[in-house]
């Protein structure tokens, strides 16, 4: 079993870890970093709930090696607020539109969305169902989802037209 | 998860020195998508994982001077599918490519490992087999080609030998009046594999004869399979709904399909038998309203 030695940022801060090659991801935020918001649903990539932004791309942790981070800049849903607490455009919208009900998945749906609105300003409900087909809620809450993420792109693109 | 040593690669040709070095106990290690999942389910348990993300030489999308494309192993699902040289030589590969998975797996997953994976019921695979693709791969004695359609060889198992490296993938130049379509019959969800696939190539006269044409079935063998029997019906002929319907029939003997979730082996050949006959018909009137156009 070989270690390595990785240098990595998480959220803004940066990490050194040593680490053996099977560690995953999900289990180095989880259980090294103390970062539970990332949730390990299905384990094989299917249901989303461990969704990350590694270097800005939407990633699932659970199959991500976590030597594929040595050098990389890694954001999950605990880096969306801003340091004094505002919530990001999306967090907000997802309390304000229902957009979860038993927040399971809440954290993987948020790190989706977030990628999409990075790609497409105003998505159409089209583009959040293909984009969003990856996260799974067993609420089965999806209209509130699309609803959320279509008010959360809608401020955003003010915010953006304003600055 | 078993443990194991993680051995990165800098170029193909140390890659091939370190599958010398540990035999049948390595395997290659890309976006990991396919290969992680598997060592958690403790279906592979290799003892050894080389690393080959860093191998520059294996990157990127080439347009090549005789009209083909070379697509790089490490190309990821994602920047196939966006990639405009992809896009304009063959939007169908683009789409089959956009059909695999959510965006989470495209991001990571690579067309090298898709290949070297061989599953049957991957959207690229198929496609590439009906544009007529061959991988390059390099090997201790040197390069080598292997055509689509011999690259596969049963569930999970290529041609590849255990010391070879798949470089790139080789789409040859799409000729004068021919075009490309690929359907992923989905009954349950979006994000599911194929009940079946159908990936084609046609090429039709401006005078509306099949001059050539390739059909691969994808999630209906063992292996991603051409329909030759079906090809074999309509090559040379001015084809017509009538002609289509029989060719199409063809095609149940062809697709060797399991029962599963997604449906019994019967539904799955009738469905085979139906989504060839659409194909064909689309890429009939395609091919017109393009001359009409024209």
């Amino acid at each position: 079993m070989t270690t390595h030695q990785l240098s990595f940022t998480v959220n803004g801060t940066s990490y050194e870890r040593s680490v053996p090659a099977q560690r995953l991801l999900i289990d180095l935020l989880r259980d090294e970093l103390g970062l539970t918001g990332t949730k390990e649903g299905c384990s094989i990539g299917i249901c989303g709930a461990c969704s990350v932004l590694v270097d800005g791309e939407l990633l699932s942790a659970c199959l991500l090696p976590a030597v594929f981070v040595d050098g990389k800049a890694v954001t999950t849903i605990e880096g969306l607020a801003e340091p004094d607490g505002e919530l990001s455009p999306l967090q907000d919208a997802f309390i304000r539109h229902g957009g979860f009900q038993c927040g399971i998945c809440t954290p993987g749906q948020i790190i989706a969305a977030t990628a999409l609105l990075d790609e497409v300003q105003l998505p159409t409900q089209d583009d959040i169902k293909s984009w969003m087909k990856g996260n799974l809620c067993r609420c089965t809450g999806y209209y509130k989802i699309i609803e959320s993420i279509e008010a959360a792109a809608e401020v955003q693109a003010r915010e953006a037209s304003v600055s | 998860m078993r443990t194991f040593d993680y051995k990165p690669a800098g170029s193909v040709a140390e890659a091939i020195g370190l599958l010398q070095e540990h035999g049948s106990d390595a395997h290659l290690l890309a976006g990991g998508t396919a290969l992680i999942l598997m060592m958690k389910q403790e279906l592979v348990q290799p003892e050894v994982l080389i690393g080959i993300r860093d191998i520059e030489e294996l990157r990127g999308i080439r347009e090549l001077p005789d009209g083909a494309i070379e697509i790089g192993a490490l190309t990821t699902h994602r920047q196939a599918e966006h990639s405009p040289i992809v896009q304009r030589h063959a939007p169908a590969l683009a789409e089959a490519f956009g059909h695999v998975a959510t965006v989470r797996i495209r991001n990571q997953a690579t067309l090298g490992g898709n290949i070297a994976h061989a599953d049957p019921a991957q959207d690229p695979p198929a496609m590439l087999m009906a544009l007529g693709a061959s991988a390059l791969v390099t090997g201790p004695d040197g390069d080598r080609s292997i055509p689509f359609d011999e690259l596969f060889l049963d569930y999970y198992e290529t041609a590849l030998a255990d010391e070879e490296v798949l470089r790139s993938v080789r789409v040859p130049a799409m000729p004068a009046g021919s075009r490309a379509r690929y359907v992923k019959f989905l009954p349950r969800t979006q994000d599911d594999y194929a009940t079946v696939a159908v990936a084609a190539w046609m090429q039709l006269t401006d005078d509306g004869v099949c001059s050539d044409l390739r059909l691969a079935l994808g999630a209906a063998a063992p292996t991603p399979v051409r329909a030759v029997a079906v090809e074999e019906a309509l090559r040379g002929q001015r084809l017509t709904d009538a002609l289509i319907e029989d060719a199409a029939e063809l095609v149940r003997d062809e697709v060797d399909p399991i029962d599963d979730v997604r449906g019994s082996a019967d539904y799955k050949r009738e469905m085979a038998r139906v989504w060839v006959g659409r194909m064909l018909h689309d890429l009939l009137d395609e091919g017109a309203a393009a001359r009409g156009a024209a």
